[in-house]
């Protein structure tokens, strides 16, 4: 099979390819009408259930599950959100969408809001995003201005207003309720479930939130049909995954692969390897905090969780990190412990303590100052951390650290021993002569 | 309230119009960011403010402010230059970039210039990890940084 469908990318991308009128010389919008005009509620609800379609944020939970939790007619008000707080180091799908193709997102949110009853959606987008927001600040100004966002949406009586909401810089807002708490005006920080944000989310109320991909794939299904979605990529995860590729890679950029697509070929085919032709060490799949696989353990698989999870990863957010060999793997721990450290938001003590502890052992073991019990230490922590805190990001960075230390605990070891790097401390890619 | 707050209420009370009713507390985020826009960054008088205009206890302001990395309650530089120095942008050089700005700046990372106009620290990942190093000036992106346009970059810089 070629795998070879687009449901996103579906279109050059030019100086002005994400402007209303070009969107619509395109064809888009015709499914927020369609929606609006010729099905009901339900039956939206139902095309996305019949999709399969799973969330593109990192945990793959079936969407139309989740939106099933919402009770139409049950009279009380019922929120959406967007998360656009790309932060999984490695990750820049969404500013793809955010940047090229607002108004997909726009209207699959409207459509979106029309099937859970919403009459307010967000877009929680990370503070950073200066460009992609102006993008999107000017796609919904279009938007308001032709009648396909604010009052009497094309005429008919579904009005909902959408607001982007920017944050501030914060990791763990990534976290659907970190994210809620950042709209409510105070601390990022994460909440415990139950109850689900389904039920209790937004100022308590019913939440539905969904990663930017997820949503933007909403307008292809309703415009397809859920069938014709399932029946892209493979059947326990159909559809398409934007992947953000970057490290040591020739031409790092943004792709969309179908679910089954070979890995192999992304890489040497699509990117044109690596960097000066230098050869692949290991990959990290989806995001820094899932496990590194090597560069053999790639080479046969496919791009689908049937096959990545079995070999010990998952692909996460689609933020695939290529390394070339010769990189220090010991210094590249560092940085990604450095930056969990950095945002661990302080609520439980395993986190907080554990993120700090992590990095002082590794800063520790880089100043040549390191024991080899520290290797055993550092994964008692990882595996302390894992389950024990409210949020994920105490056991995504155990993940990270798990993964490098089981695969690469000869250069710790090295480094512990001999007081110096295997790889003279190289993150940066340098051709092996 | 300082005049500066008071020149920003009618931007206010537009974008509240989107809001549903009762979503006070939410606008925190916006309100401190666009204050902070428009003075470099948040004065105590302006917690008072906000506080008020918002009718939400003066904590939260403070807890936003100290808890988003964005946000900021003393004057830095001018200029804003941050370094992305995650994963990606490490692997493509941004150890190299962050020393060499160090040097050429005579400050340590979070430092800010002799003459107060420019401040240089360090980011986490940025969302350009495609296109590293990056390295933004007052939020705006400059991707696929060298040591050599990092030098123009500078040098181009206007205004104290």
């Amino acid at each position: 099979m070629a795998k070879d469908t687009k449901i996103l990318m579906t279109f050059p991308v030019t100086a002005t390819s994400h402007r209303l009128e070009e969107v619509r010389a395109r064809g888009g919008y015709q499914a927020l009408e369609k929606a609006l005009k010729t099905m009901t509620r339900q039956e939206v609800q139902q095309q996305i259930s019949d999709s399969g379609l799973q969330g593109r944020g990192g945990a793959a939970f079936a969407t139309g599950r989740k939106w099933s939790v919402i009770q139409l007619g049950d009279g009380q008000p019922h929120y959406l959100c967007a998360n656009a707080d790309e932060g999984e180091p490695g990750t820049f799908k969404d500013r793809w969408i955010l940047e090229n193709a607002p108004h997909l997102l726009i209207e699959s949110m409207m459509i979106a809001a029309y099937a859970l009853e919403v009459r307010h959606a967000f877009v929680y987008i990370r503070g950073e995003f200066e460009g992609p927001y102006r993008r999107l600040a000017d796609a919904l100004e279009e938007a308001y201005a032709a009648g396909l966002c604010g009052n009497n949406i094309l005429g008919t009586d579904f009005s909902c207003d959408l607001v982007i909401y920017r944050g501030a810089g914060s990791y763990v807002c990534g976290e659907a309720s970190a994210l809620i708490t950042s709209i409510e005006g105070k601390r990022g920080y994460p909440r415990n479930r139950p109850p689900r944000l389904t039920v209790k989310g937004l100022y308590q109320l019913p939440t539905v939130i969904n990663n930017v991909e997820t949503l933007s794939n909403v307008a292809w299904i309703v415009a397809h049909g859920g069938a014709a979605f399932k029946a892209v990529g493979s059947a326990k995860a159909p559809g398409t995954r934007l992947i953000s590729i970057s490290g040591h890679i020739a031409r790092p950029g943004v792709y969309e692969i179908e679910v089954g697509y070979p890995w192999k070929r992304l890489i040497y085919d699509d990117c044109g390897g690596m960097q000066g032709g230098a050869k692949l060490k290991c990959v990290i799949p989806g995001g820094i905090s899932t496990k590194v696989l090597t560069g053999e353990e790639i080479e046969k698989l496919n791009l689908d969780p049937a096959e990545v999870e079995p070999a010990g990863s998952s692909m996460g957010s689609g933020g695939m990190v290529a390394i070339a060999e010769g990189t220090c793997m010991v210094r590249l721990l560092q940085v990604m412990l450095r930056f969990y450290h950095h945002e661990s938001c302080g609520q439980c003590t395993p986190c907080r303590e554990g993120m700090g502890w992590l990095h002082r052992l590794i800063d520790r073991i880089v100043a040549g100052q390191g024991r080899l019990q520290d290797l055993d230490l550092m994964a008692r922590i990882s595996r302390l951390q894992d389950g024990n805190t409210i949020c994920g990001m105490g056991d995504a960075a155990g993940y990270a650290t798990l993964g490098i230390l089981a695969k690469y605990r000869h250069e710790f070891e090295h480094w512990i021993s001999t007081g110096r790097s295997m790889h003279e401390g190289n993150l940066e890619c340098r051709r092996s002569s | 309230m300082s005049a500066l707050f008071q020149s920003l209420i009618p931007e206010f009370e537009r974008m509240k119009q989107r809001y549903p009713a009762g979503f006070e507390s939410s606008l925190v985020l916006p309100c401190v960011r666009r204050v902070q826009e428009a003075r470099g960054h948040v004065a105590d008088e302006d917690i008072a403010a906000i506080a008020a205009y918002l009718r939400v206890p003066r904590i939260q302001i403070e807890e936003v402010l100290s808890y988003y990395t964005q946000f900021r309650s003393e004057a830095v530089g001018k200029l804003r230059v941050e370094v992305c120095r995650n994963v990606s942008c490490s692997m493509n050089g941004a150890e190299r970039l962050i020393g060499h700005l160090c040097k050429r700046l005579g400050v340590a990372e979070g430092g800010t210039t002799t003459d107060g106009r420019i401040t240089l620290s360090t980011a986490e990942c940025l969302g350009s990890c495609g296109t590293a190093p990056v390295v933004v000036v007052n939020d705006q992106y400059h991707e696929n940084m060298s040591i050599e346009k990092v030098d123009r970059l500078i040098d181009g810089l206007k205004g104290d």
